[in-house]
């Protein structure tokens, strides 16, 4: 078990293209961090120089406080899951596991070697597939292989590189689970390399957020989610995502395509000077009007608009309004869409509606929007002008301890289990 | 249901019309090694009395030192020129297939055209060449033709396989604690060497199976490998053509390549499968 710490790192290739940018992030004894972003963000180059596959080309990496940038990966004692597992197709499965404790001769006697690789294997169930070779397992048993060659060597870190990238939806759930228990258990620290959101909210302790190589923000998934710093990272995270209205300012009141919408003193204050703001609102902000309670009704606005169509879904339905930005704000929502790997960011509002509402497509519609949770972004600097940085740090406070007492319970289980 | 039957039916006979095609000469030089020279002009498919005499006279008989001393040139021949072609072409392959380096595409175009240049056309130059500087008539004066017909295909067929090979499986023996050497013998070597096996045994079947050289660089028992032999052999007497010795010593030397095939048939479908043909 260690802490790796990453010291302002940066890869620069040879035709000085910078693939990671000045990255620093600490990750503690145990914590489960995310590395997420689209593709061509530097997180795979991020793991990889982490353990060892990829030179540094300046900054520092520690683990446990040690300098390792010149160690070659195999004295590094970490264990990596490849994308797409690299089990050695010519071995059987236990064979697979044993690998790395063979390859340190006399270190681990043949009865070792038996103990441990079935030990392994009890935990990942694949007790039943020790003899066969990987060509003939599944692809969640492939996965489990991949896992159990980690986990024998008792590394003091495992880092996954898009480990479930290749299993369908529901393995990949199941398997979304398996990984996050197995870390609790063995209380190890690791670091998950993903573009799936779903997998970085769910799994991570913290979550780091790369762009184009650059750190754009790290923290609890909660935090991201609630308070972004600024509009990429709104963007990234949640499904569907963040909707993006432009918005001109007069006094607290913003003039948007769907309607005027008052904000409090303190958003005011944030917005004050500014022409020209992008309002950032999830699409659950939104409600059917006639479906909110009296209660709720004071802290937002209602609007009229027309949804072109809805999506039904059984727990809550989607509704999509389109609307025509001016082509200053369009250029901006082009160029952040292509940050996101997206071709174009079509100007529409994505609203979540509750099941049972039955407002159509191609009719006008009353829809209610709570304004107390909505961001405000600079529409040049993509800055969050309203981001609370304490409510924030509380989130991810919370988290940390969160995690520590998970650990901590599962660690008192394996001991009574024992 | 029946079109399924009727299907599997053409398929049959379009197989059988194949079979036939290919094998029926080879059947028709079986048949003929086995009859006596009186009987070679019978007109008959099969021999009227089988006889072993065409094999007696090339393994104990007149043209036994022709022979054997052909075959044993043929082995040797074949065997370093596939070796030293394997070797070399293995080393090229891996870098086209793992480095990035100015003049990769050369390489393989360069080998394109050394693979279709007509052997006939260097023939006469080589003849010449070889005479000068002493290595007409010897193993080297063969073996070094025989590199540049086995060369270019063993790089093009070794450098499809190696692409191939999930170069991940060596960065993972490394992080899982492998040195470089052992990461590349115990994860990739393992992988490589069906591809590498194909193609020495591919090699061997066109080192094998040449005549242009064999017989054009070659004058005596020195270095004369069987396909050029076999031109050479005569009959009892001058009215007798050689056709029954010449049957017998084709099949002679076409059993181990049967044997080749037949014993690594498996290996050399999936490697002619999995290089060639994906790559």
């Amino acid at each position: 078990m260690a802490s790796i710490t990453l010291n302002h790192l940066v890869k620069q290739y040879g035709d000085g293209f910078p693939a990671v940018n000045d990255v620093s992030i600490d990750i503690a004894d145990g914590e489960f961090i995310i590395l997420v972003g689209p593709s061509g963000c530097g997180k795979s180059t991020l793991l990889r120089m982490i353990v060892g596959l990829e030179d540094i080309t300046s900054g520092d990496l520690l683990i446990d406080g040690q300098r390792v940038n010149e160690k070659a990966p195999r004295d590094r004692n970490l264990a990596m899951v490849f994308q797409n597992y690299a089990l050695y197709p010519h071995l059987t499965v236990f064979e697979n596991i044993a690998f790395p404790l063979r390859l340190g001769k006399g270190k681990h006697s043949e009865e070792d070697i038996r103990r441990l690789v079935t030990d392994a294997a009890r935990t990942l169930e694949l007790t039943d597939h020790l003899e066969r070779k990987p060509g003939n397992l599944s692809g969640g048993q492939r996965q489990r292989v991949a896992m159990g060659r980690a986990i024998v060597r008792q590394a003091d870190a495992f880092l996954f590189d898009e480990p479930l990238s290749n299993l369908d939806a529901k393995l990949r759930g199941q398997m979304r689970s398996e990984i996050s228990q197995m870390q609790r258990r063995l209380g190890v620290t690791s670091v998950y390399v993903t573009h799936d959101q779903t997998e970085a909210m769910t799994l991570g302790d913290r979550v780091a957020v790369l762009k184009k190589g650059v750190l754009q923000q790290i923290a609890s998934p909660r935090e991201l989610y609630e308070q972004p710093v600024n509009l990429f990272v709104a963007g990234f995270i949640g499904s569907p995502s963040m909707n993006f209205v432009p918005a001109t300012v007069s006094g607290n009141v913003l003039k948007t395509a769907v309607g005027d919408i008052e904000v409090d003193s303190r958003k005011a204050a944030a917005i004050e000077g500014k022409r020209l703001v992008l309002v950032g609102v999830r699409p659950e902000f939104f409600e059917d009007a006639s479906l909110v309670d009296e209660a709720k009704l004071p802290h937002g606005s209602t609007f009229t608009a027309e949804l072109t169509h809805t999506e039904w879904l059984g727990n809550e339905q989607y509704g999509y309004i389109n609307f025509d930005p001016d082509p200053e704000v369009r250029s901006l929502l082009d160029g952040l869409a292509r940050d996101m790997d997206a071709d174009e960011l079509r100007p529409q509002i994505v609203v979540t509606l509750d099941a049972a509402s039955r407002i159509r497509g191609g009719r006008p519609a009353e829809l209610w929007l709570d304004t107390r949770k909505l961001h405000l972004f600079d529409p040049e600097t993509g800055e969050n002008l309203t981001r609370d940085a304490a409510a924030g740090a509380a989130l991810t406070e919370e988290a940390n301890a969160a995690r520590a007492e998970e650990i901590a319970d599962a660690r008192g289980r394996d001991r009574a289990n024992v | 249901m029946k079109s399924r039957t009727k299907e599997r039916l053409v398929w049959t006979v379009i197989s059988i019309l194949v079979l036939v095609y290919a094998l029926f000469p080879v059947a028709s030089i079986l048949a003929t090694s086995f009859k006596e020279p009186s009987d070679l002009t019978s007109g008959k498919f099969l021999p009227t009395n089988w006889s072993s005499v065409n094999y007696q006279e090339i393994l104990v008989g007149d043209a036994q030192e022709l022979f054997l001393s052909s075959l044993w040139n043929s082995i040797g021949i074949s065997l370093i020129a596939t070796f030293i072609a394997v070797v070399l072409a293995t080393l090229c392959a891996y870098a086209i297939a793992r480095l990035d380096f100015p003049g990769k595409k050369l390489i393989l175009t360069t080998a394109l055209a050394v693979s279709i240049f007509p052997v006939i056309s260097i023939v006469t130059p080589l003849f010449n060449l070889w005479r000068n500087i002493g290595l007409y008539d010897t193993w080297p004066g063969l073996i070094i033709p025989y590199l540049s017909l086995t060369l270019p295909i063993s790089i093009w067929t070794l450098a499809a396989f190696f692409r191939q090979i999930p170069w991940e499986l060596e960065q993972a023996a490394q992080v899982d604690g492998a040195t470089t050497w052992q990461a590349f013998r115990k994860a990739i070597v393992p992988l490589a060497a069906p591809g590498v096996f194909t193609t020495a045994i591919i090699a061997f079947f066109i080192a094998w199976n040449d005549f242009v050289y064999g017989i054009s660089l070659t004058s005596t028992e020195a270095a004369r490998p069987v396909p050029a032999a076999l031109a050479f052999f005569t009959g009892a007497s001058q009215f007798e053509a050689p056709v029954g010795a010449i049957s017998a010593a084709a099949i002679i030397v076409t059993i181990p390549i049967v044997l080749l095939v037949l014993l690594f048939q498996r290996q050399i479908v999936s490697g002619l499968t999995q290089g060639a043909v994906k790559g």
